[in-house]
């Protein structure tokens, strides 16, 4: 998030879009909720009728997969009715004119046809947000998890900068990330192409850099795999040896049958968890770990917040934290770490991450800082972009609609969106673990319109057969007028019924996230 | 804020001039005892333990709602307002089911410390006792039991002010006012969210986390604040532990999340102790995965390291960090990864 | 317009529709076709004349002939009689309208002679449901000077030099809540009416909106006009459908009139008005209760401060008066300050509806100027107590009112007066109490009520006045113990210190005022477990007094056979098995049964 989750209260639009709030993340939609009650105004964008869209001033059920439609369409509104921050173009950003024009040949009428929605109410939701003195967008996977994901999110960025809603307390763009510590781990170099604090691993200083610190040599200045390409490289034989610390790809990535294929093909594989997970049984080695009440540490929240973990109870059996495992493993590498408890480590981080560098355990022993906190005495950053864009200037990019990879033919007639439900998280390997949250919702389910269902002679709770290009499940619908017509939709927490059975792994070039949202599915009767 | 004087019991103190009475108390070391106050939701004056004496006023003032005003004097601990307090502790009280041997929220009731600390005595009084025996068990997570129910309302206020969902509700006029759902239905069938804020907030045993831990409040061994393991808000938990378990999760207020949680946050911690968490490490021989030791297992993990790099080469290895785990146990991953194995195959499930 | 020689007026209000008002109505329109006179005569329905004791209720002018308990039947006659031949029907006429041969007209009868009517100065003269009737009366002539010639301050000030007070029982300077309504400062302000009138024994508010609906609606736009409000709401109970009914057509006729609505006058003042019904919650009455059932939530009072001046409906600045307050507004605009200062008493100016009712002879809704005493309202105006019975109390200020004695009857009634003598002026219900009457039980049966209504939101008024009421019952039930007097008058008194609203700190008044009053009453209960009055049962003795003559048909009906006796002899009741259900009193042929 470029701003916090205390400014959403006092906001004076808020457009949600891509994001069942008050499911996935609760405590947010109940700030948001507020922010209503205290007046503000609330668009809604999302092919289900969620929650927050009994709250919407404008809610706008849009096909899945047409976020950029939608979005162009309201800029169209906001540069043709003049709604837009000239003064903050002006002065803040580069490459308005490039934009507009693109922006200018796309109509309204086109991105209301394309999203299936009223044009009207296009203009409505674009007023709103364009003509807010603070106006804050929130988006989640509906937006990233798309083939063209990254095109979605630079189309946010276009609107926020557009009415020069970014760099303003309240106002800002908003991923609300899905994951305790999705953030950190982005943060502190869980990713395949750059080290902790998004330093470039192909950039000679950044390596000099790190073969200091860590006091080794050779580090390797190629970009590494993500995940879907270190699946594909256990299929071909590239990758031997999966480590795994803490995740569950045997539930939660795209084309579950794919990466079946893929684990059976890996030479060895290490798994560290607290359970023995669909991916642990998997696994050569497992390894028992402790979990987030069994532990110190810090996890880093969608607003940049390092806020400490601390341990309460003891680990079962001879459990150990994931670091400690670790640090015993790179000693049998050879390497000393010196890491004598996770405090040592947060001192490491603060070394080589820039953005971390003015954390200590002291300073976030009450309240966790926000990132950037570059120096002891810096009191954290509250939003992002104040005064100017962490690049200097601000930079609009064109951005063209394009369809999903995969679009709905005569054959899988209908299209499926994912998502989770407000009882369970992620795989469901800690909640479906907890009897009260399991019998809230205890087994998988397709959410179907009245129409599409009765199209389908089908009966609510009926057993039915779903199935895309890629696999085939079985599970029970419910009916229900909160979901778009032809769209079908199911949570993904289900191992037994797994919605990543059907997924499609399309990536987006960029970032390799997968097209979740959006594909062709299905239903047959049994 | 502009400072104005005041005087509470005889002191003259300054506190901004935008304090109500109990604030300016509050934070001058005057005690005033409340039920229905909670500092995030909007005062209600419901309970009326908090009344005071303002000197010009005709009857007693509720601190919590009752803004200062310069030169205002205030007593908070006459004859007149203790009575008023014991008489409403007694009304109360002599409407209460008494089960506090047996009750899991005893040491932790706002109700019976005031009780206490006023000489209730449970006995005194010639009245009737009434008794609805409604206890409404339908949510997974906790109770409802209407005869230990005093009506402060903050379950309400929260759930509307706080969660913005309005599940609760009061019905009925007078002496049959009770807390209810929308048109009388059963909690289960009501909008709840089950997000527990009202079970945190309830001052009385009312509302109670439905629970097999045995433990007395005065028996915790301690609260430890974390940050919870669900999703990115991060919210702020305590949890509270007896004999090496965690045993509740309380929210304290001042966090980020001020003091609210949901569903996940507030119950989802019994996966913590169950039996099947892995205890030793597992190593799979002939096809399955037996337990061994951690020796065993780490040399095995070494051994196959160092024949692949050997073998293959850095870029053979992947490791999937998680987004569920710390930073420092990031960190270290791609340490051991990149800085020991020398290969940038690491990633997470940050799409996913 | 065309000249008529006679009106027939027939009151509209609730009483007297009740009592078959509107088929009246009929047969008078019927019988006057019959007789030709359709040209001459007009038939008026009218809101309530205030004797409703003597409903349903004709008045024929220009004679003012004021016929009462007027039947359907007898209009033929006083059609052919009165409207045809001209003589008026005199054993049809109200028996106080007739000292000997000499006819009264209304105004002369004792009951309205010595009442002043300001509030009521419409009611029973116009059609409500005809906006040019009011406007005949100098209707809208004051809104119409306040836009267009004076400032708002202007009228704040000259409602804050009438000294009027609230109606609504309170008694706050009227101006003064106008001044704190001007003041504050909100994105809107709104006007609003308490016509929530939830006293069951209080009907004035309602009278005024059948029989006058205009004159609040002009009041509430000079409000708005005063305070800088362009909206307001009437809060009216759904029990009062013709008041509901009529405020509506007037609130139509209004509009249409363009009185109601942008640039009223052709002035830059525009001023809307809706109709909020509520669902007759006692604790509705309460402004801030009254607030929150607006808004559309459960009408539970809210703290003050901050006051409905500040933070009213929907957060915004609220100006909130009563009806009785509304109505007379008009009149303070067009006749000034000084003239409503010149009726009532220097603290009290003007005049106050009361509710007459119990035992009283003329029942019926009265207006009286302030610094009346209580004798002349319940004796010259109420025609004092029925049936030879001694006047024992008189309860004011409706159910959390307080009972006034004998000694009180010469008080003058003002707001000082009444609280100073533990009863207020509240929702202006009067009601006497004779021998008859047990003041435990008045005390009980009032209680009851608040108990009922009490909102359920503060711990004291919940709690505390069921508590009273089962010490009450305990009493009454011949179980008191002498501590439950302090008990009572302990609750009593922390109840009123503590409650969040009025309703509560007003709730035990009955009680506190009745063992003020009438302490002997209470101990006799308790300790001689005796019931003077003879009204609660538990303390009573059915007995069989000299008069029994022996039928024995007293000992055949009692279910529980605790009668003895042979024929012809004197009966005998065993008191240790009787049940006091009161089947022997009734089959006893010569009432030699008594329950005392």
């Amino acid at each position: 998030m470029t701003n916090s989750i205390g400014e959403i209260e006092n906001t004076d639009a808020l457009f949600v879009i891509g994001t069942n709030t008050t499911e996935n993340h609760p405590v947010i939609g109940t700030f948001m909720k507020k922010a209503v009650r205290n007046g503000a105004k609330l668009v809604v964008a999302d092919p289900r009728e969620i929650e927050l869209a009994n709250y919407a001033d404008v809610y706008l059920q849009i096909n899945p997969g047409s976020n950029v439609a939608l979005l162009n369409a309201m800029m169209n509104v906001i540069i043709s009715e003049d709604l837009y921050a000239k003064e903050y173009i002006e002065s803040r950003t580069v490459n308005f004119e490039d934009m507009k024009k693109t922006i200018l040949e796309f109509s309204v009428e086109e991105g209301a046809r394309i999203c299936g929605v009223d044009a009207e109410d296009i203009r409505k939701a674009a007023r709103i947000y364009a003509e807010a003195d603070k106006a804050g967008i929130y988006y989640a996977m509906g937006i990233t998890q798309q083939s063209d994901g990254t095109n979605h999110v630079k189309s946010i960025a276009n609107l926020g900068m557009l009415c020069g809603n970014v760099g303003i307390e309240s106002g800002g763009i908003n991923p609300l990330r899905g994951q305790n510590n999705v953030q950190g781990a982005c943060d502190l170099g869980a990713l395949p192409n750059v080290y902790p604090g998004y330093q470039k691993v192909t950039n000679a200083d950044m390596k000099a850099k790190f073969e200091k610190a860590w006091n080794v040599e050779g580090l390797s200045d190629k970009v590494g795999l993500t995940i879907p390409k270190i699946m594909d490289g256990g299929i071909s034989g590239d990758v031997k040896f999966l480590y795994i610390m803490g995740e569950n790809p045997m539930v939660s990535d795209p084309d579950l049958n794919h990466i079946e294929k893929a684990f059976d093909n890996f030479d060895f594989i290490v798994v560290q968890d607290i359970f023995l997970s669909e991916t642990a049984e998997k696994a050569d080695v497992v390894l028992p770990a402790a979990c987030f009440a069994e532990k110190e540490g810090t996890f880093t929240n969608t607003e940049r917040r390092i806020q400490r973990v601390r341990k309460a109870v003891n680990a079962p059996g001879e459990a150990k934290a994931d670091w400690v495992i670790i640090n015993d493993i790179m000693k049998k590498m050879g390497y000393e770490n010196n890491f004598n408890s996770a405090n040592d480590i947060m001192e490491e981080i603060a070394m080589v991450t820039p953005q971390y560098g003015g954390i200590t355990y002291d300073r976030i022993e009450k309240v966790g800082l926000q990132w950037p906190c570059p120096t002891k005495d810096h009191p954290g950053t509250k939003y992002l972009h104040k005064g100017e864009f962490a690049i200097g200037k601000g930079k609009f990019t064109a951005v063209e609609y394009k369809e999903p990879a995969e679009v709905v033919d005569p054959e899988y007639n209908l299209v499926l969106t994912t998502g989770r439900v407000l009882y369970h998280y992620h795989t469901g390997t800690m909640t479906r673990k907890v009897e009260g949250l399991n019998n809230m919702v205890s087994k998988s389910y397709i959410e179907i319109s009245p129409l599409t269902a009765k199209g389908l002679k089908l009966e609510d709770d009926e057993l039915v057969a779903i199935s895309s290009r890629r696999g085939k499940i079985e599970v029970n619908i419910k009916i229900t007028k909160r979901i778009k017509d032809h769209v079908v939709f199911m949570p993904f927490h289900f191992a037994e019924a797994a919605a990543n059975r059907l997924t499609n792994a399309a990536l987006d070039p960029i970032t390799d996230i997968p097209e979740y949202k959006v594909c062709a599915v299905k239903i047959e009767k049994l | 804020m502009k400072k104005i004087e005041i005087s509470i019991n005889g002191n003259k103190i300054e506190v901004p001039s935008n304090y109500t009475i109990l604030e300016a108390a509050r934070e001058n070391g005057y005690r005033i005892p409340t039920l229905c106050h909670d500092d995030r939701l909007k005062p209600s004056g419901a309970c009326r333990m908090c009344v005071v004496e303002v000197e010009g006023a005709r009857s007693l003032v509720t601190s919590c709602s009752t803004p200062v005003r310069a030169g205002m004097v205030v007593k908070t601990n006459s004859d007149r307002v203790v009575n008023s307090r014991k008489t409403t502790l007694e009304l109360l009280w002599a409407d209460h089911n008494y089960d506090c041997l047996t009750c899991n929220k005893a040491g932790n009731c706002d109700l019976q410390d005031l009780c206490y600390e006023h000489d209730i005595d449970p006995l005194d009084g010639p009245y009737i006792k009434y008794s609805s025996n409604h206890v409404d068990k339908t949510n997974e997570f906790y109770i409802f039991d209407e005869d230990k129910c005093i009506l402060c309302g903050k379950c309400v206020r929260a759930c509307s002010e706080l969660e913005g969902v309005g599940a609760i509700t009061f019905s009925g006029r007078g002496h049959h006012t009770h807390i209810s759902h929308p048109f009388e239905k059963e909690m289960l069938l009501s909008d709840c969210v089950s997000c527990g804020t009202c079970v945190s907030v309830c001052p009385t045993g009312a509302l109670m986390e439905k629970t097999n831990a045995k433990f007395r409040n005065w028996d915790i061994d301690k609260k430890v604040k974390t940050t919870c393991t669900y999703c990115g808000v991060g919210c702020q938990l305590e949890l509270v532990v007896h004999d090496n378990k965690v045993v509740r999760i309380d929210a304290p207020a001042d966090s980020i999340n001020k003091g609210i949680t949901c569903v996940k946050g507030k119950f989802g911690y019994k996966f913590i102790d169950r039996d099947d968490r892995l205890k030793m490490p597992l190593i799979r021989k002939k096809g399955k995965l037996v337990e061994s030791s951690w020796d065993e297992a780490y040399d095995l993990i070494a051994s196959k390291m160092t024949s692949t790099l050997e073998n293959y080469g850095p870029d053979s290895f992947a490791a999937l960090s998680s987004a569920r785990c710390t930073n420092e146990e990031n960190y270290i991953l791609q340490k051991l990864f990149r800085g020991v194995i020398k290969t940038n195959n690491v990633d997470h499930c940050a799409r996913l | 317009m065309s000249l008529v020689r006679s009106h027939v007026l027939i009151c509209g209000g609730t009483g007297c529709t009740s009592s078959g008002s509107i088929s009246i109505h009929e047969k008078f329109e019927e019988c006057i076709k019959k007789f030709g006179l359709d040209k001459e005569v007009k038939v008026v329905k009218t809101g309530c004349f205030g004797l409703c004791e003597a409903g349903p209720i004709v008045v024929v002018y220009p004679e003012g002939a004021f016929y009462s308990h007027v039947k359907v039947e007898d209009i033929e006659r006083i059609t052919e009689e009165h409207l045809y031949k001209g003589r008026i029907v005199k054993d049809l006429l109200f028996k106080q309208a007739l000292e000997g041969d000499v006819i009264k007209s209304v105004n002369e009868v004792q009951f309205y002679k010595k009442q002043k009517r300001v509030v009521l100065k419409n009611c029973g003269v116009i059609n409500p449901e005809v906006i040019e009737e009011y406007i005949a009366f100098d209707g809208y002539k004051a809104l119409g000077k306040v836009v267009t010639e004076m400032t708002q301050q202007e009228v704040v000030d000259e409602i804050k030099k009438s000294g009027l007070r609230g109606r609504g029982g309170g008694g706050f300077p009227t101006g003064l809540k106008w001044q704190f309504t001007l003041d504050a400062i909100g994105k809107e302000k709104y006007v609003a009416c308490n016509a929530d009138e939830g006293d069951p024994g209080a009907f004035m508010d309602r009278s005024v909106l059948e029989g006058d609906p205009h004159s609040v609606i002009e009041a509430m736009a000079i409000a708005g006009y005063a305070i800088g409000a362009s909206k307001g709401f009437i809060y009216i109970r759904a029990e009062y459908p013709i008041a509901v009914e009529r405020l509506e057509i007037a609130l139509a006729q209004a509009k249409e009139l363009g009185v109601i609505g942008d640039n009223i006058f052709s002035t830059d003042f525009s001023f809307d008005l809706e109709i909020r019904l509520g669902a007759g919650a006692f604790v509705c009455g309460e402004e801030t209760a009254l607030i929150e059932s607006i808004e559309g939530r459960r009408g539970m009072p809210r703290p003050r401060p901050p006051f409905p001046a500040n933070k009213g409906i929907f957060q915004m600045p609220t100006l909130l008066n009563n009806v009785e307050t509304y109505a007379n507004i008009t009149q303070i605009i067009l006749n000034g300050a000084e003239w409503f200062r010149s009726i009532g008493t220097e603290k009290s100016p003007g005049t106050k509806v009361f509710a007459l009712g119990g035992k009283i002879n003329n029942t019926g809704l009265v207006e009286i100027p302030m610094g009346m005493t209580l004798r002349e309202v319940i004796y010259d105006i109420g025609g004092g107590i029925p049936n030879g019975k001694a006047f024992k109390a008189v309860q004011t200020g409706g159910p959390s009112g307080g009972c006034l004695t004998y000694k009180h009857l010469d008080e003058q009634i003002t707001y000082d007066n009444l609280v100073r003598l533990g009863s207020m002026m509240g929702s202006g219900g009067m009601i006497v109490l004779d021998e008859d009457n047990c003041m435990v039980d008045v005390a009980r049966f009032f209680l009851d009520f608040t108990v009922d209504e009490s909102c359920g939101k503060c711990t004291p008024c919940r709690e505390g006045t069921k508590r009273m009421l089962e010490l009450l019952n305990k009493i009454c039930d011949g179980k008191g113990e002498i501590e439950d007097i302090a008990r009572l008058e302990n609750l009593a008194v922390n109840i009123k210190d503590s409650s969040l609203c009025g309703l509560g700190q007003t709730a035990p008044n009955p009680v506190l005022s009745t063992i003020k009053n009438f302490r002997h009453e209470y101990i006799s209960h308790i300790e001689d477990k005796k019931c003077e009055a003879g009204v609660c049962k538990a303390l009573l003795k059915v007995t069989i007094t000299d008069k029994c003559i022996g039928c024995t048909a007293c000992t055949k009906v009692c279910p529980v056979d605790c009668i003895s006796g042979s024929r012809k002899e004197m009966h005998v009741i065993d008191q240790n098995l009787c049940i006091k259900c009161g089947a022997c009193i009734e089959k006893c042929p010569v009432n030699a049964i008594i329950l005392k």
